[in-house]
């Protein structure tokens, strides 16, 4: 393995509440090599999107950090392009100007201005998005939407990519769409790509790795799983495939038996064995969207 | 045969004037026909209703003003206002003329021209007051506005400014009028004045009751700017003014128009107590003449420049609200 190109090093996370300090992350350390595809899985509430906001600089680790390439992480830079996972484009720009706002705004200097236009459009080319560069993102479905939001992180050519469950608000067919799209792309580029995901056959799709979070408060890294299924991976040929079958095992074991909720009604009945047989509902069930206590940079900005 | 071919031609005709009020409109003719019918009932109803209401009210100015002396009197004004019109003209003739003979006796004679010295007449009065109220409205989108954009995204200084804005948002514009009036007298001394100083006691007032529906809309949106694009906003690291120009503003550009619409019709109406109040020019004076002037028409002139009024206000906010459809993302 080569020099680590991001490293999160002892990463504490506390919050003021008034109750008190509130630890979200204790002890986070991550070592990530350049072209890996990492995706941070775990319950809601365990601190994914902390991890991934420190590592974006919009949240500032109470203790430890994050060094990008021999520089610490303090503030946000386009060099660590985050998808969000509502898209979050501006709804008064059309398509082609969100593009254009972030490529403006990191090559206005080193690129001209043909440069600029022939950059934004092969990136919305990237994600099949350069037939609607008129269309605003009201006017467009939530899977076209979170496209033009990946072409406008890759538009920044960032060295991590950081994607907070970009996925999450669609269907499971755009879904699968956009995976295998995210897949060509990753391996096209050959970009740092740290995504959050709750859905487990994502994870080990897309994953070179899979990094799994023990329960907050004072969440930590539990598990690490190194998925070495060959490239490019097929999502129909793999779903048989028993070192596939045996990956998904292991996240949905330390999910549903070792990390469990304790003292929750609506977790206690989920039965391991149901889950294994039906991951995919119980996925969307049992390990609900919560972004008022996963994301607490949403409320603080 | 003849007929025939008439009514063909006919519903010819009516097949075409359909097609051009569906293009026109953009809508059937007969939903069309049903929008219009129940504000056509309603208005009948209100005038029938004052029709027959208004004589039973006895003032020691005669009976209530019914629809059809306000009609009549609208006339009447719009007949005198012609009136004045052709007196102004002719009076600029007859000095033209005057001047003319002047300097063909003595070329380098001084010559001047007098402004024709009658009283406004109501066609006047409505314009100065619409003068008056869209300077004292732009006044204060121009300090509400910048304003309300710093109090949205410093926390700090919202804290420090909102009591303010809560104690001087319900204020009336009687109360500030003397106090306006005084200083415009006491700062505003000068020999050749750009403005009368009862045009700017009334601007002022205007302002001051109308900006705070813009200053606080403003802040509220700008203070609402969806997080996920404050995030997008520090990820490409954009610097403060960008920030504000491609982020904020844009962002809350429909919530700052709300507030300039409650804000316009605000003007609006301080506007007519302030020319009430301090005797400036405008549709305000003109109620205030005619009740002080007690004729027997005078209550059904009053009633005239109330419809104006009323229609005037009406119209501001129809442009409030094409400006904003222009303007606006969301629209």
């Amino acid at each position: 393995m080569s020099k680590s190109h991001l490293e999160l090093t002892n990463v504490q996370m506390a919050f003021d509440t008034k109750e008190g300090p509130f630890v979200a992350l204790e002890n986070v350390d991550l070592k990530i090599r350049k072209g890996e595809f990492v995706s941070l899985i775990g319950h809601s509430g365990c601190g994914k999107s902390t991890v991934l906001n420190i590592v974006a600089g919009l949240l500032q680790a109470t203790r430890g950090g994050c060094v990008l390439d021999g520089h610490e992480v303090n503030t946000p830079g386009p060099e660590r392009a985050v998808v969000f996972q509502n898209h979050s484009l501006m709804p008064w720009l059309t398509v082609y100007e969100n593009v254009e706002l972030a490529v403006q705004q990191v090559f206005r200097k080193t690129m001209s201005k043909s440069e600029r236009r022939d950059w934004i459009l092969h990136n919305l080319k990237l994600v099949n998005m350069d037939h609607a560069l008129d269309k605003r993102p009201g006017e467009i479905s939530g899977g076209m939407a979170q496209r033009v939001g990946i072409a406008r992180a890759l538009a920044m050519k960032p060295s991590v990519l950081l994607m907070d469950e970009p996925f999450g608000a669609l269907d499971a067919l755009t879904r699968a769409h956009l995976q295998d799209s995210l897949m060509e792309i990753q391996q096209d580029l050959n970009s740092t790509v740290i995504m959050i995901t709750h859905d487990v056959d994502e994870a080990v799709l897309l994953s070179d790795r899979i990094v799994m979070m023990t329960n907050g408060p004072a969440a930590t890294i539990g598990e690490e799983l190194h998925i070495e299924l060959p490239r490019p991976r097929n999502r129909v040929t793999l779903a048989d495939h028993p070192e596939y079958v045996r990956y998904r095992q292991a996240v949905l074991s330390f999910l549903y038996e070792k990390q469990r909720f304790p003292g929750k009604g609506e977790k206690g009945k989920d039965k391991p064995a149901v889950e294994a047989e039906a991951p995919q509902q119980d996925d969307d069930t049992s390990v609900p969207e919560s972004d008022d206590a996963e994301s607490p940079v949403r409320r603080i900005a | 045969m003849t007929t025939l071919s008439q009514t063909d031609s006919l519903s010819q005709g009516q097949r075409w004037l359909r097609a051009l009020t569906e293009t026109l409109t953009g809508m059937d003719m007969a939903e069309t026909g049903r929008q219009l019918l129940l504000p056509a009932i309603g208005i009948v109803l209100f005038l029938g209703f004052w029709h027959l209401a208004a004589p039973q009210v006895q003032t020691s100015l005669g009976a209530f003003p019914g629809p059809t002396d306000v009609w009549e009197q609208s006339g009447q004004l719009w007949q005198e206002h012609s009136n004045q019109r052709d007196r102004a003209a002719q009076f600029v003739t007859m000095q033209e003329e005057r001047n003319e003979r002047i300097l063909a006796e003595n070329p380098d004679a001084e010559v001047k021209i007098r402004s024709y010295p009658g009283a406004p007449t109501f066609i006047d009065q409505i314009f100065t007051s619409l003068g008056t109220v869209l300077a004292g409205f732009v006044l204060a989108t121009i300090i509400a506005v910048p304003l309300g954009i710093v109090i949205g995204l410093n926390r700090h200084f919202s804290a420090a400014v909102n009591p303010l804005i809560q104690i001087f948002k319900p204020v009336s514009p009687l109360a500030w009028l003397p106090l306006v009036t005084m200083v415009v007298s006491a700062t505003y001394v000068s020999d050749d004045p750009m403005f009368e100083k009862s045009f700017l006691t009334s601007m002022i007032t205007v302002t001051l009751c109308s900006l705070w529906p813009t200053l606080i809309n403003t802040s509220v949106g700008v203070s609402a700017v969806n997080p996920d694009l404050l995030n997008v906003s520090k990820v490409l690291q954009l610097s403060f003014w960008t920030h504000v120009r491609k982020v904020v503003l844009p962002s809350s550009v429909p919530m700052i128009f709300t507030g300039l619409r409650v804000s316009l019709g605000i003007a609006w109406m301080v506007l007519i107590a302030a020319e009430m109040l301090a005797q400036s020019p405008g549709l305000g004076k003109f109620v205030w003449d005619e009740f002080q002037n007690g004729s027997s028409e005078s209550l059904s002139r009053i009633m005239v420049a109330v419809l104006a009024i009323g229609f005037i206000g009406f119209l501001l906010d129809r442009i409030m609200l094409l400006i904003q459809k222009k303007v606006a993302w969301n629209e």
